[in-house]
């Protein structure tokens, strides 16, 4: 159906919005790709009062390396992260991600902070973002704050965002020679939301042993789930088919899908534990001296 | 408090000015405000793609975008893709091919289409219909539209040898 009807402003600096959320309160909402929040004005899910868009707002924008740290602003549209070659290099996880997020056209509008900030549990940045244990930088009238990706999604499209916050920017700790990750996942239909998924992050020593690693499930809980046992059975492993298999047996405990239109919880524990081989499979050594 | 904007942009070449609702999407703007009626909106909700055009040279669903947002921006939809002889070729190839059957999606299908020919030139069969995935046919089975684009771009790459 049509939308709501609702007031329009454009914010063109972080001042602009907090003027305009002082002036509208709760009605106001932050509008940037646009990509979530109009499709479910369309289903009248909510009806705000003014849509204020941050879409025109400089400090939200660019991808940057300062020291080891890879910032990329709130505003970068998925598509942008696909072919950025500073994410490219730091954060590959994040430009393999790109291809699964719905569709072109959507990628085309669609931004890393809408994205997370909606936090739905099925999608592909907020996994990655837990999987890279970056940090998100959160805005406010007083200033800013950093919040552990693991510690900002508190539950099913909740995050430790503040009312009077926005995303500002997300900061990736840059990888290094040892640095490894993926993701897998597996939808019904190409550009659906993940019946299951898995973003996965490590470090592989020169040795062949695993070090730091984190595997984050997706489409299997409230929000991307840091698989504790099963990262742990990882830690200081040689990597070969019988530390998979222990990660494996570890998920068991590590998450606890609900029952959902895609099936009951035990598909859903199959399906992560054969994305679990799948993605940690690249990463032995017959399969990286092959790519 | 305002719920109507003055914007000025460029649709299919021509500087446009007019006043919008807030709560105008792009595809109502160019159907209702301008009478361009070859976009169509179908889903409204992001799903169909039966919506797609180009803004700012990239391919968007039009019925996710507000119109009130668009002061500056260069809007291309089937009409100016049509007129600019941009895609010409590929629309042979779906007549050839009989890859419109009822046609409501084709003009979406087509601005998709055609972000393939431009981004992807060497694009598979299987990348195609991965590009593809978010436009809906009802009528085609698509495998008529995914000939006609994988032809298109058989053609093109001979033309240039």
């Amino acid at each position: 159906m049509k939308w709501p009807a609702f007031a329009y402003e454009r914010a063109s600096t972080l001042q602009d919005v907090w003027r305009l959320r002082a002036e509208h309160g709760e009605g106001a909402r932050l509008v940037a790709g646009g990509q979530t929040l109009l499709a479910t004005l369309a289903f009248r899910l909510s009806e705000p009062s003014v849509l204020v868009d941050i879409t025109r707002i400089e400090a939200l924008r660019g991808v940057t390396v300062q020291g080891s740290t890879l910032r990329i602003g709130a505003l970068t549209r998925h598509a942008e992260l696909g072919r950025d070659p500073l994410v490219a290099r730091h954060a590959p996880l994040l430009a393999e991600a790109v291809p699964y997020i719905a569709h072109p056209a959507i990628r085309n509008r669609g931004t890393i902070g809408g994205s997370l900030a909606y936090a739905d549990p099925a999608a592909e940045l907020p996994a990655c973002v837990v999987a890279l244990d970056a940090t998100l930088v959160l805005a406010s009238p007083a200033g800013e704050r950093r919040v552990a990706a693991r510690e900002f999604f508190t539950g099913l499209l909740e995050t430790a965002l503040k009312p009077d916050e926005l995303i500002a920017a997300v900061e990736v700790p840059a990888a290094t020679p040892a640095s490894r990750s993926a993701i897998v996942e597996v939808a019904r239909r190409s550009g659906d939301y993940a019946m299951a998924g898995l973003a996965a992050s490590l470090s592989l020593g020169a040795d062949g042993r695993v070090s730091a690693p984190r595997l984050v499930y997706f489409g299997v809980g409230n929000g991307p789930v840091l698989a504790a046992g099963a990262s742990a059975a990882l830690e200081g492993k040689a990597l070969d088919a019988g530390a998979i298999a222990a990660a494996q047996a570890a998920l068991a405990r590590d998450i606890d899908p609900p029952s959902d239109l895609h099936g009951p919880p035990e598909m859903k524990r199959h399906l992560a534990r054969v994305l679990t081989a799948r993605a940690l499979s690249r990463f032995l050594p017959a399969a990286e001296a092959a790519s | 408090m305002s719920t109507r904007h003055d914007i000025t942009l460029t649709v299919n070449g021509e500087r446009v000015t007019r006043l919008v609702e807030a709560r105008r999407h792009l595809i109502d703007f160019l159907r209702l405000d301008l009478g361009l009626t070859g976009s169509h909106a179908g889903c409204e909700h992001g799903v169909c793609g039966a919506c797609t055009v180009r803004v700012d040279g990239e391919i968007v669903r039009g019925c996710l975008v507000l119109a009130a947002s668009l002061d500056g921006a260069e809007v291309t939809t089937i009409e100016g893709l049509s007129d600019s002889g941009e895609v010409a070729d590929l629309q042979d190839a779906f007549v050839a091919r009989n890859a419109a059957q009822c046609g409501f999606c084709t003009p979406g299908m087509v601005m998709a289409a055609a972000d393939i020919l431009r981004h992807h030139p060497d694009a598979t069969r299987a990348e195609i219909r991965e590009h593809l995935s978010g436009n809906y046919c009802r009528c085609t089975g698509y495998q008529a539209i995914v000939d006609a684009v994988e032809s298109t771009l058989t053609a093109r790459k001979e033309g240039v040898r």
